[in-house]
């Protein structure tokens, strides 16, 4: 094994620091909804996708700048994240059935998708794309940082708001005790629609900003469940942060192992760091 | 009342000697001769599909405008194997044992490829395929390959890439040669490593990526920091699109680029695609449209592709291998002048058939013959044929960076 230099080094930890930016923004939705809702939905990453395929059209047909559709799309999604957990909730979806609804969901807006865009590849093309600097011979993307401090700053907010706030206080105390918790007032039914709203709005922002940086194709929704799973059982279920600083830490694993091994040991590394915790920690998850 | 009996015995023996001639027609072939395929119309390799059902319209709306086969007009049933080999192999059981299709066409995709050579094997059917990857594969002695990239790719192509750059007026002396882990270029990239090393081409780097692989940026980091004089890029789909998107970022471009399989649109129109190579068996350019069934075909192509909305509406190697399949197929049959498989396969063994990408032959491993394989670059947002001279598109040349 030859040793990198300290340019290439540093060129792929970035890389790998603003990937973990993308699935800590990913994450962070899902996290929440699995650690307060106890609802795995795994059609957050449909979501994430049908937001991107709709930021696309919005650009490249419409000729609207993406950042618009920052502010027009996260609405939207609210309400059908409100949508969404009402519908759980008037069939008393269990946790362990949710998985299997929210996947049925998630093959639906796959193929909703496909009937709309087709199956070929959709590159959206902008003037973000050409946007870098660099610093020390160090080449810094601009869409990808963009994304990197808005996940920071979501998650920052997110966690702020739950520990500062009372509706914070109330949704956390509503994930701890429901029955508990509604003795004192707390409505359970309003803050879990609200919650289920945010997590879905969180998956818009997501598919935005994944939609500027990578190129799509719906059968890319299930490449990457794995990875952000693992980011956010390490990070720990219903944390705000938990998953970005996870995300980041696998993410950075990844390009060390690209760099110093080959790129071929990328995607054990997220299973292995996965694996480590549930056996040394496993209350953990 | 003897008048009526008569006249029903008539009737009867009238009836069923039409119900005779009848049975007689249906056994000798008198309604549609039917081909039965797959095509993965819905999944991850429909957008490709769509190309090949495309040009199957085409064709078969041709031969039958021709007059059919045998005198019959020709009716093609065409199943969605939803991109699944094992959806495939049910199909083509269902193909020949429930709907008794006449003639068997082969899927597009490797996998289901070889799904339904184990059923045509299994049935004595022959099969010709639209785009089988890897030779070795192929085994049975009734397939026929549309794609015609000889018997060792392996060994061939990276020759025919390495002879096309040694052309140059600054031949590369480095190579960086980072490849998808995904069967069908993984053998080629191997490949390529050897013969490079035949050649004296100096490795400095080599890097196998998963196929899904996310990350691109320190692949591109890595190769940035080798400075090859050439990259050879071992990708399908999207993935050279992503690797060549990670060097911009880092303010890096490749003097040399060649990819296997990039998904040809994106790679034309994307703009640090300019220069990138590619190999191909046909363009829609001098001298392939030279040949007035080629020039016919990339008319009505574009024109149905762009009304079926495609982003990429040209004739490249999937339309052109599709094509030549279907062209092997006719060829078969009327030499034969008859729908015996056996027959059929003995023919084309023997024989060379004229396609729009050159003449095929079958007589060498795995019944491929030549390697047709060609280099092309995006030159002005256009892929154009570079090397072989012969086959280059006029006054086009392998420019560098």
């Amino acid at each position: 094994m030859t040793l990198p230099s300290l340019n290439l080094l540093a060129q792929s930890i970035l890389s790998g620091i603003f990937l973990g930016g993308m699935y800590g923004l990913i994450g962070l939705g899902l996290g929440l909804s699995w650690g307060l809702l106890r609802q795995i939905n795994l059609a957050h990453f449909g979501y994430v996708f049908l937001s991107g395929y709709l930021c696309y059209q919005m650009t490249q047909y419409w000729g609207m700048d993406p950042l618009l559709a920052l502010l027009i799309l996260p609405p939207i999604f609210f309400g059908i994240g409100v949508v969404q957990q009402w519908a759980l909730a008037r069939f008393r979806i269990t946790p362990f059935n949710s998985l299997l609804v929210t996947f049925g969901l998630t093959v639906m807006i796959e193929s909703l998708i496909q009937w709309i865009w087709t199956a070929d590849f959709r590159k959206m093309q902008t003037h973000y794309n050409e946007l870098k600097f660099s610093v020390g011979g160090i080449f810094v993307p601009i869409p990808e940082l963009f994304t990197l401090l808005l996940a920071v700053g979501l998650a920052f907010a997110i966690w702020a708001a739950m520990r500062f706030t009372d509706l914070g206080k109330a949704m956390r105390a509503m994930a701890e005790d429901a029955p508990i918790a509604a003795a004192f007032g707390i409505n359970e039914r309003g803050l879990s629609l609200l919650l289920s709203g945010l997590c879905v709005a969180l998956a818009a922002v997501a598919g935005i900003c994944f939609a500027v940086i990578f190129t799509l194709t719906p059968t890319q929704i299930f490449s990457w469940v794995g990875v952000v799973f693992a980011a956010v059982m390490l990070g720990g279920l219903g944390s705000a942060l938990g998953p970005l600083v996870a995300g980041i830490i696998i993410g950075v694993s990844e390009a060390i192992a690209m760099v110093l091994f080959a790129p071929s040991w990328a995607p054990i590394v997220s299973f292995s760091l996965l694996i480590m915790m549930l056996l040394f920690r496993p209350g953990r998850a | 009342m003897l008048n009526i009996k008569r006249l029903a015995a008539a009737a009867a023996v009238a009836l069923g000697c039409a119900g005779l001639f009848s049975a007689q027609a249906v056994a000798q072939g008198s309604g549609p001769i039917r081909i039965g395929g797959t095509l993965a119309l819905t999944g991850p390799l429909s957008a490709t599909a769509l190309v090949h059902k495309l040009t199957g319209e085409i064709y078969i709306e041709d031969l039958n405008s021709r007059g059919g086969l045998l005198g019959r007009k020709v009716e093609w049933i065409v199943k969605d194997d939803q991109s699944k080999p094992e959806v495939a192999r049910t199909l083509y059981e269902q193909l020949v044992t429930s709907d008794k299709v006449d003639l068997l066409m082969g899927p597009y995709a490797t996998g289901a490829i070889l799904s339904s050579i184990g059923v045509a094997q299994r049935y004595n059917k022959m099969i010709i395929s639209h785009t089988m990857g890897i030779p070795a594969l192929a085994k049975y002695d009734m397939h026929f390959p549309g794609w015609s990239v000889g018997p060792k790719p392996e060994d061939t192509v990276p020759v025919t890439v390495f002879e096309g750059l040694a052309q140059l007026p600054k031949p590369p002396k480095t190579i960086a040669i980072v490849t998808s882990k995904f069967p069908s270029v993984h053998f080629l990239s191997v490949g390529a490593r050897e013969v490079a090393k035949k050649r004296g081409l100096q490795e400095v780097l080599f890097l196998e990526w998963e196929f899904g692989n996310r990350d691109f940026g320190p692949i591109a980091a890595r190769v940035k920091d080798a400075k090859p004089d050439l990259v050879w890029v071992g990708d399908i789909g999207l993935e050279g699109n992503m690797l060549l998107e990670a060097m911009k970022k880092i303010d890096y471009v490749p003097p040399l680029n060649i990819h296997l399989y990039p998904a040809p649109g994106p790679m034309a129109n994307s703009p640090e695609s300019q220069g990138a190579m590619a190999l191909t068996i046909f363009e829609e350019h001098k001298p392939f449209t030279d040949n007035p069934v080629a020039a016919k075909f990339v008319k009505t192509f574009n024109e149905r592709a762009k009304a079926a909305g495609l982003p990429y509406t040209a004739v490249e190697t999937q339309a052109a291998a599709s094509f030549s399949a279907w062209q092997i197929l006719e060829a078969a049959v009327r030499a034969t002048n008859s729908l015996d498989d056996r027959k059929m396969a003995d023919w084309l063994k023997a024989n060379q058939v004229d396609t729009i990408q050159g003449k095929l032959r079958f007589d060498r491993g795995n019944n491929y013959g030549d390697d047709l394989m060609r280099v092309k670059q995006v030159q002005d947002k256009n892929w154009v044929t570079v090397w072989p001279k012969e086959w280059a598109a006029p006054g086009a040349t392998i420019k560098t960076r």
